[in-house]
């Protein structure tokens, strides 16, 4: 195989796998959008933390306040607490539908790759129409069943001020 | 002078004592503009109003934003370690001064024409002093609250010159505070875990009145008392032994003591038990032997709303501040004992999972406040029933109201006390 072909190849399977982790993010955003939490909910890896910083950056999540700092199991908290039908903040449910643009590979060490993306979410709700707008990052990891979510830390752009209720899943 | 402009004028008088009865309050008490207008000049211009905490301006020079009612306003501590808060008003045009949330500076200088201001509020100088034909210096730093009161490390705040001291303003709100910095083993609480600041579409009250509700937890917060391995909603069942109480100034709590000496196991407060917690035992023991330790390790930390904005829920502490008459918003952080890592590593996990804008249990408080917000708007009926408990509220040995945890004390205390303030004028 020569040079040419090599860096075809090559490049080729990083359009593949780009290809790949995108649909995923629209998969997990659809999923969102439409509240189908359990199905979501497999889309986690054992080890994950779903982090959502406050106030810009947001610090050391073990130090200081964030909106949300969920562990896998408080992820399935989060989840249940839904599927209660009494998680009053989402009875009824928000309407949404959010846009996963700019979808950048930023780094792979071996199965795992880091994602960036950035984000907007329209919301239809009692209290009024609200655009989220949020930088994201991902850490996806390649298992047997094909991607999962390691990691996903949603940096709102307007984590410094006060946000209203933010109880559909970000 | 036609009839509007003659009305506009008129200087309106609004009858308190019809509108915020024993029983009962009229709708317009939460949606009404000139109403919010005059709490504002009435209750958050002229009471104490808590405003930050001394641990969140630990060092010399330090400062930070913080608020009285919609009033920004500058928590510092000068280099001999005096607390001061200040206006963010430059007095030459009014631009803000500071425009950074929190940070350490010697001076803070105003950018739209230099006029350069010591961390303490007083003017150190200003460019080109030749354009004034004296020295104005003395007269001119930043507006200054006129009184300051700090209580165990608590920072009170009133811009009214006059009234009743703090201490009297906090009456029997301050045993709770004692009680809180108890819990640690140090005697003293820091917040040091910055804050959440969650908006809710709907007037103050309505936050105030939900923190000493023991009525609403086993409804609003059925879903997530089903999925966790939570104690709290037997608290607040018609069985519990837990008591609402009315502590006059327009302070309540929720007493949960009873249940917690009922159960008689250290740290069931906080849902756990002592031996999950070795280190802060081991330090609770050591500061305040093991029997004292026990005690309150067993009591826990209050649950009470010190009127106007300071809620301490256990584990958290809630700021309230009202923007408009439909907007408020709660900063709210978890409270830190000094001297309790342990402790102090879960009740940061705690309060991530429960409050906020995504939180467990507030998401669902805020939406019951905005509807109920909504509601109010609709005038049949006009009033809001809060007589729950009348017939079977009584004194205890303080001489404080007391009814059952569900019961609607606190909101009437608290009612009676804001008549009050709005009758003076």
């Amino acid at each position: 195989m020569g040079a040419a072909d090599h860096l075809m190849t090559t490049g080729l399977a990083e359009v593949v796998r780009h290809h790949e982790i995108s649909q995923f993010l629209f998969r997990e955003a659809r999923l969102q959008d439409e509240h189908r939490y359990e199905e979501w909910e497999r889309l986690w890896t054992d080890d994950a933390i779903y982090w959502v910083p406050a106030n810009g950056e947001g610090g050391d999540p073990e130090q200081v306040m964030s909106i949300i700092y969920d562990n896998r199991s408080r992820i399935g908290v989060r989840v249940r607490q839904f599927l209660t039908g009494k998680r009053f903040s989402q009875t009824p449910t928000s309407r949404l539908r959010r846009v996963i643009g700019n979808v950048e590979v930023l780094g792979e060490d071996g199965d795992e790759v880091r994602v960036g993306a950035n984000m907007l979410v329209y919301e239809s709700h009692r209290r009024g129409q609200v655009t989220w707008a949020a930088r994201n990052q991902y850490l996806l990891r390649r298992t047997p069943d094909g991607w999962r979510m390691a990691r996903k830390q949603v940096n709102l752009v307007n984590n410094d001020t006060s946000l209203v209720t933010l109880s559909f899943l970000i | 002078m036609n009839e509007a402009i003659a009305e506009a004028a008129a200087v309106r008088r609004v009858d308190w004592e019809h509108l915020i009865q024993q029983e009962r309050v009229h709708g317009s008490m939460y949606t009404d503009p000139q109403i919010f207008q005059e709490e504002l000049r009435k209750i958050w211009r002229r009471t104490w109003v808590y405003v930050g905490h001394v641990s969140e301006v630990p060092d010399p020079h330090d400062f930070v934003m913080k608020s009285i009612g919609p009033d920004p306003i500058l928590m510092t501590r000068d280099k001999d370690g005096r607390i001061h808060l200040l206006h963010n008003r430059c007095p030459h045009r009014g631009k803000q001064v500071c425009e950074e949330p929190r940070g350490n500076a010697r001076t803070l200088t105003c950018s739209y024409h230099g006029w350069n201001f010591g961390i303490d509020g007083k003017l150190r100088g200003y460019p080109f002093p030749s354009g004034y034909a004296e020295d104005r210096r003395k007269d001119l730093g930043l507006g200054r609250v006129p009184r300051i009161g700090i209580y165990k490390g608590f920072v009170f705040g009133s811009l009214a010159a006059e009234g009743p001291s703090l201490e009297e303003h906090l009456g029997g709100a301050r045993e709770a505070i004692d009680a809180l910095c108890r819990t640690s083993p140090e005697g003293e609480v820091e917040l040091t875990a910055g804050f959440l600041q969650h908006k809710v579409m709907a007037n103050w009250k309505f936050v105030v009145e939900n923190e000493t509700d023991g009525y609403h937890p086993s409804f609003t917060h059925a879903s997530i008392f089903e999925v966790a391995d939570s104690k709290i909603g037997s608290l607040y069942s018609g069985e519990s032994t837990a008591l609402a109480r009315y502590l006059g100034n327009g302070h309540s709590e929720v007493d949960l003591r009873p249940e917690f000496r009922r159960r008689d196991v250290p740290m069931s407060w906080f849902g756990t038990t002592a031996d999950k917690l070795p280190d802060y035992t081991r330090r609770m023991e050591a500061a305040y032997g093991p029997d004292k330790a026990r005690e309150i390790m067993i009591d826990g930390t209050p649950h009470i709303m010190i009127f106007p904005n300071l809620f301490i829920a256990e584990i958290q502490l809630f700021v309230i501040q009202p923007l408009s008459v439909d907007e408020t918003v709660q900063h709210v952080t978890a409270l830190q004992f000094k001297g309790a890592p342990d402790l102090n590593r879960r009740m940061r996990q705690q309060t991530m999972g429960s409050v906020g804008p995504a939180g467990f249990l507030l998401a669902d408080d805020a939406e019951m406040y905005e509807r109920s917000h909504l509601g109010v708007q609709e005038l049949n009926p006009e009033w809001v029933f809060l007589g729950r408990g009348t017939h079977r509220e009584q004194r205890d040995a303080d001489g404080y109201v007391v009814g059952n945890v569900t019961d609607e004390v606190p909101s009437r205390g608290m009612w009676q006390f804001h008549r009050s303030l709005m009758e003076a004028n």
